[in-house]
């Protein structure tokens, strides 16, 4: 019998892999309704992308680390460098550096054209285009939900107002989207797979990137009729009612026990209630930059809670902020603590606390 | 062939027999000679590339032994003119671009082909759309296979985008001087998003329906030009002059809203997005090709910034 190897991590790896596969057979309860909605002709590509996203990520992180350690010696061998190949699967002695795009790129693009056409074909033939009842505008469709790639956007209506949600964020998450290259002032990593030379830049993208996938995942498999939260497994009751007893952030403090004991009432009463939001959304933005700040500069290896250090520098992040302008800081700060803190941080406070706006004003409330 | 064998046959009516026998004779022999010279020619269509109508079309006649003029097939050809004449050995790895720019592009051609095609059987009134579907999947020979086509190929571009998206920014090719193309890409997303979205209400069926009627409610709410949006009211917005209306071409979403999705669907969006596609091929080339795999750059290799 094969001696099994397993290294600690592989083993830990494994072992939450079976626990979630347990965890699974025993919190579903209903099968068929996980399986309606998974099978649904419209959401396979969400169910597809669920195996995509991960596949092409290893795909990129393997080439990343294969970069990474060839970075890491010639960075220590100054000498190597200067003579050494810089590329994970080198040239060799004897191989053309370029090749005649006629035929060997345009016969690898014709299969992949062919391949392609393939996958359309079966993928139509096993597959049929949905297509419901004609349109009726006395019938509501409930749940009514956007194409798959929409989701994101209509689940964001959960948290903010449709014109944050459907206008405001949209735009800003564009904008946010083509400023991206303008505020990234390293050179490194330009046209190579690493993370170790761009981790904040790719860490930021893949923060977003994870977030709009995860509120389409939220929109498909968890909200059903009347867009109510309901657990994989669990089955749709078309009758369920839910108390919103959702609150602004200024009364849940005035009516709490120690709002009630301090004398808060007067926040529910304008103009206070204006400034208290005015400066909770102010101090979001301070305390968002700050954290973006540390999460950008902070040397995580060298954190730690005994002796107390949370805030130790690392050498070549400094570097790289040296380099960025005081306008490219401020426009990636605005972007960042405007969608990438600003989504979860509201997701939470709406899902776990109840709190609807944190600032309300005459004219519009966030 | 100089005789002319008609002409003979009407004047040896006129002559008298020996002469008609010696005219037969030529006849047969100019015909011999036609027959031969023919063959000959023949020969030469043998090689169809050195015909002249091969060149006609294809402008370079290739020294086919020499591999330097495979160069041509590319630099003299209009649809292969995009690619460069030789490519780094490495850029043609899947593993590096994952081929999914390319795919983005072919799916959106085959989606041009499918949806021509499904325009021949489509009226987008509200009277006709929805039984032109149904028409559509069960009399038109390989009608349903031509809208699933349709469909899925859309979901797929949708997909295919986005890992393109998410590649670019794990390899940093949005880098100088790659930066205005990424913000051309950007655009070329939402465009994608839009022609999708706006393909779904073609059915005129309950899901499209509603799905647009979510989607247009949250133009209502646009700040300032929208009427329940931010400061909407006060600049004389109402539902028959904001932008929602400006979006469907009426208050609800019926027959103009079929129509304006339908022509945005078909001609405007392409349209558009045809042009940005122009320019971020072309800009691909301008920029120096694709962006690797580049050789590694070392942190202590980092110029200091340049002070203007």
């Amino acid at each position: 019998m094969a001696k099994l190897n397993l290294s600690k991590g592989k083993l830990i790896t494994l072992g939450v892999l079976v626990l979630l596969v347990f965890f699974l057979l025993w919190a579903v309860q209903d099968w068929h309704q996980l399986w309606t909605i998974s099978s649904a002709p419209d959401n396979i590509p969400i169910v597809a992308m669920l195996f995509l996203v991960p596949i092409f990520t290893w795909m990129g992180i393997r080439q990343s680390r294969a970069n990474d350690r060839l970075i890491a010696q010639l960075e220590t061998d100054p000498a190597l460098a200067k003579t050494h190949h810089r590329k994970a699967e080198p040239w060799r002695p004897g191989w053309a550096r370029e090749i005649h795009v006629w035929p060997y790129l345009v016969r690898i693009e014709f299969l992949v054209t062919v391949i392609v056409t393939v996958i359309l074909f079966v993928w139509s033939i096993l597959l049929n285009a949905p297509l419901e009842e004609p349109a009726n505008p006395n019938l509501t469709m409930n749940p009514s939900k956007a194409p798959w790639y929409f989701l994101g956007l209509q689940e964001m209506l959960v948290y903010f107002d449709p014109w944050i949600a459907g206008v405001v964020m949209p735009s800003v998450i564009m904008i946010g989207l083509m400023v991206f290259p303008y505020v990234d002032s390293n050179p490194l990593g330009n046209g190579y797979y690493t993370l170790k030379q761009r981790r904040f830049a790719v860490g930021m993208f893949a923060w977003g990137f994870l977030m709009w996938i995860l509120l389409i995942v939220i929109g498909t498999f968890i909200r059903g009729p009347g867009w109510i939260w309901f657990w994989p497994g669990q089955t749709w009751d078309h009758n369920a009612v839910v108390f919103d007893k959702n609150v602004d952030l200024h009364d849940w403090i005035a009516t709490s026990a120690i709002g009630k004991t301090l004398h808060l009432g007067f926040l529910s009463t304008n103009p206070y209630k204006f400034i208290f939001g005015l400066l909770v959304v102010s101090g979001f933005y301070v305390l968002g930059a700050l954290f973006f700040h540390w999460l950008m500069t902070v040397d995580f290896k060298k954190v730690s809670l005994r002796p107390f250090r949370w805030f130790p520098k690392d050498a070549f992040e400094q570097k790289l902020l040296a380099r960025t302008s005081v306008l490219q800081y401020a426009t990636f700060q605005f972007f960042a603590v405007s969608v990438l803190l600003a989504m979860p941080v509201k997701l939470i406070l709406r899902l776990a606390l109840t709190i609807k706006y944190v600032w309300v004003t005459p004219w519009f409330n966030i | 062939m100089d005789e002319n064998p008609d002409k003979k046959e009407t004047k040896q009516l006129t002559g008298d027999e020996k002469s008609s026998a010696s005219l037969l004779e030529k006849v047969k022999e100019g015909t011999t000679a036609l027959k031969t010279r023919a063959i000959e020619e023949a020969k030469g269509y043998k090689d169809v590339q050195e015909t002249q109508l091969w060149k006609s079309i294809f402008r370079v006649s290739h020294d086919r032994s020499d591999p330097r003029n495979r160069s041509l097939a590319v630099l003299s050809n209009v649809f292969l003119h995009l690619h460069p004449a030789k490519v780094n050995r490495d850029a043609v790895r899947y593993q590096y671009t994952w081929g999914m720019g390319g795919i983005t592009f072919y799916l959106f051609i085959v989606l041009t082909f499918t949806g021509v095609l499904l325009m021949f059987y489509y009226h987008p009134t509200k009277v006709d759309a929805f039984r032109d579907i149904l028409y559509l999947e069960h009399d038109v020979p390989f009608g349903k296979l031509l809208r699933n086509m349709h469909r899925w190929a859309a979901h797929l571009m949708v997909i295919t985008t986005w890992l393109h998206m998410f590649r670019v920014v794990l390899t940093g090719s949005y880098k100088r001087p790659r930066e205005f193309n990424w913000g051309v890409g950007v655009v070329l997303l939402v465009l994608t998003l839009l022609l999708s979205f706006t393909g779904y209400l073609l059915p005129d069926d309950q899901l499209g329906f509603w799905a647009v009627t979510v989607g247009t409610n949250m133009a209502r709410a646009t700040p300032m030009f929208g009427s329940e949006g931010p400061f909407g009211i006060q600049l004389g917005m109402t539902q028959y002059n904001d932008v929602r209306f400006g979006l469907l071409g009426g208050s609800i979403v019926d027959s103009n809203a079929l129509l304006r999705s339908y022509i945005w669907h078909c001609i405007g969006i392409p349209l558009v997005a045809s042009i940005f596609m122009a320019v971020h091929f072309w800009r691909i080339r301008k920029d120096g090709g694709i962006s690797g795999p580049a050789p590694v750059m070392l942190e202590s290799e980092m110029k200091a910034v340049k002070k203007k």
